[in-house]
């Protein structure tokens, strides 16, 4: 097959729109050997000798291709999301996206040799900077760090944390450990220290199947089951007392849709008020905390039969501050800005998720 | 109708596909070993170049472990993956509800032809 027209419909035509914030955009490599150039000699030499030596869980065939909308593969040959001149057309001038936030998901966190990830880290940041953030303003980026290995995040995140485009810490949904767990805490302590959120990402790896019932056959098995780990990892930072002892810390997720949070803030609430002698580092109902301290992105969005049904969700679960609008661009199941949201949720609520929360939560402007 | 003269057949040989605007229009038109189908390039469910899209026989199973793969050719969205019938534009998952426009194309005196409505 040849494709012999212009790449996107007439974009020319469409009107001008209001500023977006994209809260999830995948920067990456066009070849893994252009970090190769942000690596020190010693690392450099080692990764052409053995590559990445990886945790297993996360070699998993997705849809497409490098898991990519099949019209975001670059002219030049490289991956999806690793040219910027596409990423402007597709993306950022396409919308009118005012702020897109980079989550490159590249295996610093799940690299075993953790001194190399440390490194590896170091170089994805770096390279963010050279290659995305100096020439392009309207880009921020998150934080990649080691993050099996809390001291070696702690010495990234303070390293990064005075460059105000770097807007967040960057975990996985997929860890050795729950999150809530103490080795992570040194990562929670400098990110409130900074005053960065800590976001977690679908994905990653941890050495363990990736869904609770084991290794699925099917990749739309993992994809339908994002929500789960998600509520392990929230119920993990809630019972464990994360947010009581960072009382200011931000906890961002991301890719994982929303529409779970409802019942399992019901659950939570309940068992908090049953088990209040094994949790009583505890203070506040689950809810509570959650409605305060946890922010979620809003794709890949749930597309009930019935969007009003969306709505009637959101007026329960009375977060409409903490979801900001993601398209989770170059990847397949990216939301449209404005496709996704169904029409129902209209009027102040729109404006919010589509830029207000994140200008907030970010501290644009 | 409108009648609208595409160009000579020897322009969209078997296994082409080129997007042409038409009207104000982006049309993907394919010529699928001899046959030409005509689709509107917009999916109707978030907006996607759907004729940018792969196109393959659709894969169908009367039972788990037994799969067949239909003549009918189908073009799948570029981001979602949803399917749609080249021939007449109907989604496979929703074939009444979700349809993107399909326009005839015929072949007379040499030249492709296509109706618009």
């Amino acid at each position: 097959m040849t494709v012999d027209a212009a790449r996107d419909p007439s974009p020319a035509a469409r009107p001008a729109r209001p500023a977006i914030v994209d809260a999830d955009i995948h920067n990456t490599w066009p070849e893994p050997a252009a970090l190769d150039s942000y690596l020190p000699e010693r690392w450099r030499r080692l990764r052409a000798r053995l590559g990445e030596r990886l945790h297993p869980g996360a070699q998993y065939p997705r849809l497409n291709p490098a898991a990519a909308r099949t019209d975001a593969w670059p002219p030049d040959g490289g991956l999806p999301g690793s040219n910027l001149d596409l990423m402007r057309d597709q993306l950022l001038d396409r919308w009118s996206i005012e702020h897109g936030i980079l989550n490159p998901l590249l295996e610093a966190g799940e690299l075993l040799n953790l001194e190399y990830g440390a490194a590896f880290a170091r170089a994805v940041n770096d390279w963010q900077v050279a290659e995305w953030l100096e020439p392009e303003p309207r880009l921020r980026a998150s934080i990649t760090v080691p993050y099996e290995d809390a001291p070696l995040a702690v010495a990234e995140i303070e390293r990064r944390g005075g460059d105000r485009r770097f807007v967040q810490v960057l975990l996985a949904s997929r860890t050795l450990e729950p999150l809530g767990r103490r080795r992570y805490w040194p990562m929670y302590a400098a990110a409130e220290a900074a005053d960065l959120p800590i976001g977690i990402h679908f994905g990653g790896a941890g050495g363990f199947p990736t869904t609770a019932a084991g290794l699925p056959s099917f990749y739309f098995e993992e994809h339908a089951g994002m929500a789960t780990v998600f509520q392990d990892q929230l119920t993990s930072l809630v019972f464990e007392g994360v947010f009581e002892r960072f009382p200011r810390l931000r906890v961002v997720l991301i890719e994982g849709g929303f529409a779970w949070l409802l019942p399992l803030m019901w659950r939570l609430d309940r068992t908090w008020g049953m088990l209040r002698e094994e949790l009583p580092h505890v203070t506040r109902p689950p809810s509570d905390t959650i409605r305060e301290r946890v922010f979620l992105t809003t794709q890949p969005i749930e597309e009930p039969p019935q969007p009003q049904l969306l709505a009637r969700l959101l007026d329960r679960m009375d977060m409409d501050a903490h979801l900001l609008f993601a398209t989770d661009y170059p990847h397949w199941d990216f939301d449209a800005p404005d496709r996704a949201l169904p029409g129902v949720l209209g009027g102040a609520r729109r404006d919010r998720l589509l830029r207000g929360n994140a200008r907030a939560l970010y501290r644009f402007g | 109708m409108r009648q609208h003269v595409l160009g000579p057949i020897d322009e969209f040989p078997p296994g082409s596909r080129r997007i042409v605007e038409l009207e104000g229009r982006s049309i993907g038109v394919f010529n699928v070993d001899g046959r030409l189908y005509a689709l509107r390039n917009r999916c109707p469910h978030q907006g996607a170049p759907l004729c940018l899209g792969p196109v393959a026989p659709l894969v169908t199973a009367p039972c788990p472990g037994s799969y067949v793969a239909e003549r009918a050719e189908v073009i799948r969205c570029p981001w979602h993956g949803w399917e749609f019938q080249l021939s007449d534009g109907r989604s496979w998952v929703d074939p009444e509800g979700t349809r993107v426009r399909a326009y005839p194309v015929e072949v007379r005196g040499g030249q492709v032809l296509i109706q618009m409505r």
